[in-house]
């Protein structure tokens, strides 16, 4: 903690402040930090997990699955399996070949993109470790698991496809008979080999960003039941109506005849942005077997065959001027795949195709990305989904530049970076940021960090040749969320717009009911909607519910993921009660007796321009639903919905500075002190904001230290477990001292902007830039993540990298 | 099938089961108490945190045979009358240390727990204690704070602190 700004104090003072909690009176509901509505049923345990579903009749069922990364399937026997007490059937996938369909890929980014079918149980090839190859139906949880024993299968191996560089090369072993090159993206702007030819400074790096598996806390879990006509599928997804229509669209059951929910879930990160193969057989066998179905995955399983995150091999090549003016900037990626093209699969290295050039001005831009197959889980939408890679190549570029040219990285960035008196501004990546202050960001963060006193301590340090060395790292990011305007994402061949639904019905209490497209699962709509809708009618925060994540109740969304809950779905709210209001109005007018012309409504009350003359909202709601006397020609009801559709992405940034202790002798690293700046522009609750913001570092900082996903030579998967797989814990992270800037959006009439993949994008690197800045003197110029201690010791001890 | 007697929240069952049962799944799949959830299957995640006999177990590495004659006391059973909160409870709430939720019922059972030890830990104690209770959503640091804000309250408030633990006696 410093002596300058001590943001930590202000923000736990807030937090301790219960008080705060309600706005005073007169107050705006948007700002307050609001205690969540969400949090009685969650920390007394009457939560409504999937996996809490128990039916009459009801089914259990488990997966056997591949052993190898790739092999042909020729045998599967059930009928061991079938002759088990309790066991209800037993299916391969070549029963179920017939009615499964194939998993759907909404994102083909190229015309002649290799699409291979994906059978949500596999038939003849496997083509990853963990595939599905047959299921058996039981009575209860233990006779499924002991049931899986009694399935034979035979397996021809095949060669395991692992290496993205070998499997593009001539004469490679193919994961799909159309070779393994999925599709090259390009796309670039301005004159890049101008822009490197003579420049006087060019830097070229190689980044690997690793392989992550998002491990949300709460399970996958999967319910199916029907009447025989009508379907209900209870799914731990963040996205209850995208799986509707795809779910439909994969199995033939029409749209109308389904019914999609998402109960309580516990945590997504993008790893519930998914139509997995479990769902589609899970409706099949409810179809097949007239029973209801429950399948709930254990953490190794899911490990295996959760979609991963990332794993990208980076090329990268920056050029500038002598004084640091960038010039131009190249990027040429492999995305690794994996064995099939999952929903969004191909689009995630898409999302960073934008972002390269972060917060800073160059000429010219150039990207390649080439999708590659292997035989490893299918990567797909961890939290924030190319963007983070993006960031991290830019924020790691831009420091090794500085150390080229003996710059403080700070100063580098403000040579290059948008002033604030440039919003808006047209990017080299052709994006107009709408605003934003990078200026006061860092300068805010520089100090609440006391950046110069821990640079003296660092030179101090190195001076004195102490074992345990002081790094600072900086990360400047922004990054583009609020997915998204619906033209952009046609123009990228997404399969889908990005608009938001909502409606807001009053009842004839007073009461207000939201029903939102939006399907939250830790982010606190019901809470922040509530403060939206409080405000927008004047209605107390108690008096509104917000109703969420059930196709029957909420029969219109775009769902949760890619921060767009908020500047998305949230200004939908807003449209919605703008539209109550006008019905209102109306109204309010016919009973005083005036013109609507002359009737305004302020603090909860429709008044009669200049006289005392006046009807609360409630008082006209309860008039609507008597419906005794309406003006003619309108309807009794002031029930109202809209649909958002963004016209710009949301452009959130902010200042990370991370300082770690390294210890030259043994590689070990401690964060001794993390300072996040974000600007989110307005914020509706201040202590929402900040736990997203934590959240996400956490994740961030897990990525730059301790998580890989690692696949041996056969590739089988290493870190099933989360003994294998280091998540990290509360001793394995530090306090995190947050603050804002608050610049607002111009895009939307709340001035926010996203919050929820900030933290991530933006910690990575900053906290190897912090490793990397430590070992300056050894020679080091890149730690490869995860930094762990044997990594760092290596490149201390191997006199670089 | 091996009979069994066993106290959870203050309410007494007698069940047959098998001697491989999980506790966890006898509690959520017998006894409807699916407030405690699971989280992985290595007893590393902490989610499935009861106290037994007073201390916190993790409920998926005790088997149900183990806990004959037994008092459990779940997330569910915390509250006294099933409204009036623990002070570790309300911290959470007032520190918003739970996003999505799945991992509170268990970090709030360790928490009580630790403050069995330790009534007044430090931060570092309080990051250690939870080492086996993993958050996906929080990155911790709400964590921090609710405990030592539940661990005050408590100290202001033995009454209040004791209610979860006492709860199966008073019902
Ligand atoms: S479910 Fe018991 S420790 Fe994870
Ligand atoms: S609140 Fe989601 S895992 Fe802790």
């Amino acid at each position: 903690m410093t002596e300058e700004i001590d943001a930590g104090m202000v923000a736990r003072r807030i937090a301790e402040d219960g008080d705060l909690s309600e706005p005073a009176p007169g107050r705006n509901e948007v700002g307050a930090a609001r205690r969540r509505k969400e949090d009685a049923r969650l920390v007394t345990g009457r939560t409504r997990w999937t996996d809490n579903i128990q039916l009459p009749g009801m089914l259990y069922v488990a997966f056997v699955r591949s052993p190898m990364a790739h092999a042909r399937v020729t045998r599967v026997d059930t009928s061991a399996a079938r002759a088990m007490p309790g066991v209800v059937a037993a299916l391969s996938g070549a029963d179920l070949a017939g009615e499964q369909g194939s998993l759907p890929c909404a994102w083909p980014v190229t015309e002649d993109i290799v699409l291979p079918d994906h059978p949500p149980m596999a038939v003849e090839e496997v083509r990853y470790a963990g595939e599905a190859v047959a299921c058996v139906i039981a009575t209860d949880r233990y006779k499924a698991a002991d049931a899986l024993e009694a399935v034979e299968v035979d397996y021809e191996p095949l060669p395991a496809v692992l290496d993205m560089v070998k499997a593009l090369e001539e004469g490679s072993p193919k994961v799909h008979e159309a070779g393994n090159r999925s599709y090259v993206w390009k796309f670039g702007t301005g004159d890049v080999d101008a822009a490197f030819r003579d420049a006087p400074v060019v830097i070229e790096r190689t980044y690997v960003q690793q392989r992550l598996i998002p491990s949300a806390m709460e399970p996958r879990a999967v319910v199916a039941e029907t009447d025989g006509d009508f379907f209900t599928l209870h799914s731990s997804t963040q996205i209850p109506h995208i799986l509707r229509i795809m779910l439909a669209q994969v199995t033939g059951i029409p749209e109308h005849k389904l019914r999609v929910v998402a109960p309580d879930v516990g945590g997504g990160f993008g790893s519930k942005l998914q139509v997995t193969a479990e769902e589609v057989i899970l409706l099949l066998l409810a179809r097949r077997l007239g029973k209801p179905v429950k399948w709930t995955e254990s953490r190794s399983e899911g490990n295996l065959t959760v979609h991963h995150g990332r794993d990208q091999i980076q090329r990268l090549a920056l050029a500038a001027d002598a004084d640091g003016r960038l010039r131009g900037l190249r990027v040429d990626l492999l995305a690794d795949m994996g064995a099939y093209l999952m929903l969004v699969t191909p689009g995630i290295p898409i999302l960073g195709a934008f972002m390269y050039n972060g917060i800073y001005k160059m000429d010219a831009y150039d990207f390649t990305c080439t999708g590659v197959f292997t035989t490893k889980m299918p990567t797909d939408a961890y939290r924030g989904a190319g963007r983070p890679e993006a960031t991290f190549a830019i924020e790691r570029l831009m420091d090794e530049l500085a150390d080229e040219l003996s710059l403080d990285p700070v100063d580098l960035r403000r040579r290059n970076w948008i002033g604030h008196e440039e919003f808006p501004y047209t990017t080299v990546a052709n994006l107009t940021y709408d605003s934003g202050n990078y200026e006061a960001a860092t300068d805010r963060a520089l100090a609440v960090f006391g950046y110069d006193k821990l640079r003296a301590e660092q030179a101090d340090r190195r001076e004195r040749g102490e074992p345990v060395q002081l790094g600072i790292g900086v990360s400047t990011y922004t990054e583009m969320c609020g997915l998204a305007p619906s033209r952009v994402l046609g123009s990228l061949s997404y399969g889908a717009g990005g608009w938001e639904h909502a409606s807001v019905r009053m009842l004839p209490t007073g009461k207000v009911e939201v029903v939102t497209g939006t399907s939250p699962h830790g982010q606190g709509h019901e809470t922040a909607w509530s403060q939206i809708v409080a405000d927008a009618l004047s209605v107390p925060f108690d008096d509104v519910s917000v109703i969420h994540g059930d196709t029957s109740s909420s029969h219109k969304g775009m769902d949760t993921y890619g921060s767009r809950s908020l500047v998305v779905g949230g200004i939908a709210v807003v449209q919605a009660c703008d539209k109550v209001k006008e019905k209102a109005r109306h109204i309010a007018a016919h009973m005083l007796e005036a013109s609507p012309d002359d009737v305004e409504f302020a603090g909860g009350t429709f008044r009669v321009r200049g006289t005392d003359a006046a009807k609360t909202i409630q008082e006209v709601a309860l008039a609507a639903f008597a419906a005794h006397d309406l003006p003619p020609g309108v309807e009794a009801s002031l029930d109202s919905e809209a649909t958002f559709d963004p016209e710009n992405f949301s452009y959130p940034h902010g200042t990370h500075l991370c300082a770690v202790e390294v210890d030259t002798e043994t590689g070990a690293t401690r964060i001794r002190e993390y300072v996040a700046v974000d600007d989110v522009g307005n914020v509706v609750n201040p202590m929402i904001v900040e736990g997203q913001v934590h959240g996400g570092i956490a994740q961030g900082v897990a990525q730059a230290l301790f998580e890989e996903a690692v696949y041996d030579a056969e590739g089988n998967l290493l870190t099933t477990t989360m003994a294998d797989y280091l998540l990290p814990s509360a001793a394995d992270l530090p306090e995190f001292t947050t603050d804002r800037t608050e610049t607002p959006a111009t895009s939307n009439p709340l001035g926010v902007k996203g919050v929820g993949e900030a933290g991530t994008i933006a910690s990575t690197p900053a906290v190897v830039n912090a490793i990397v800045d430590a070992l300056r003197p050894f020679g080091v110029k890149d730690v490869p993540m995860p930094c762990t201690p044997e990594r760092v010791w290596r490149a201390v001890h191997g006199g670089g990298s | 099938m091996t009979r069994i007697n066993v106290t959870v929240d203050g309410v007494t069952y007698e069940e047959d089961v098998e001697p491989r049962l999980l506790l966890v799944h006898l509690l959520r799949d017998r006894l409807g108490r699916t407030g405690t959830p699971i989280g992985c299957d290595t007893s590393n995640c902490g989610a499935c945190t009861v106290m037994l006999e007073g201390r916190s177990v993790k409920s998926c590495s005790v088997l149900a045979v183990q806990v004959d004659g037994q008092d459990i006391v779940t997330v569910e059973g915390l509250a006294s009358g099933g409204t009036d909160w623990h002070p570790m409870q309300r911290a959470f709430h007032e520190e918003h240390a739970l996003q999505c939720g799945y991992c509170t019922p268990g970090m709030i059972m360790a928490a009580i727990d630790l403050l069995k030890d330790d009534p007044d830990p430090s931060d570092e104690a309080i990051r250690k204690g939870l080492e086996g209770n993993l958050c996906r959503c929080t990155g911790y640091t709400n964590i921090v704070r609710a405990v030592r804000r539940g661990a005050h309250s408590m100290s202001q408030d033995p009454e209040a602190a004791a209610a979860g633990a006492r709860s199966a006696e008073e019902l």
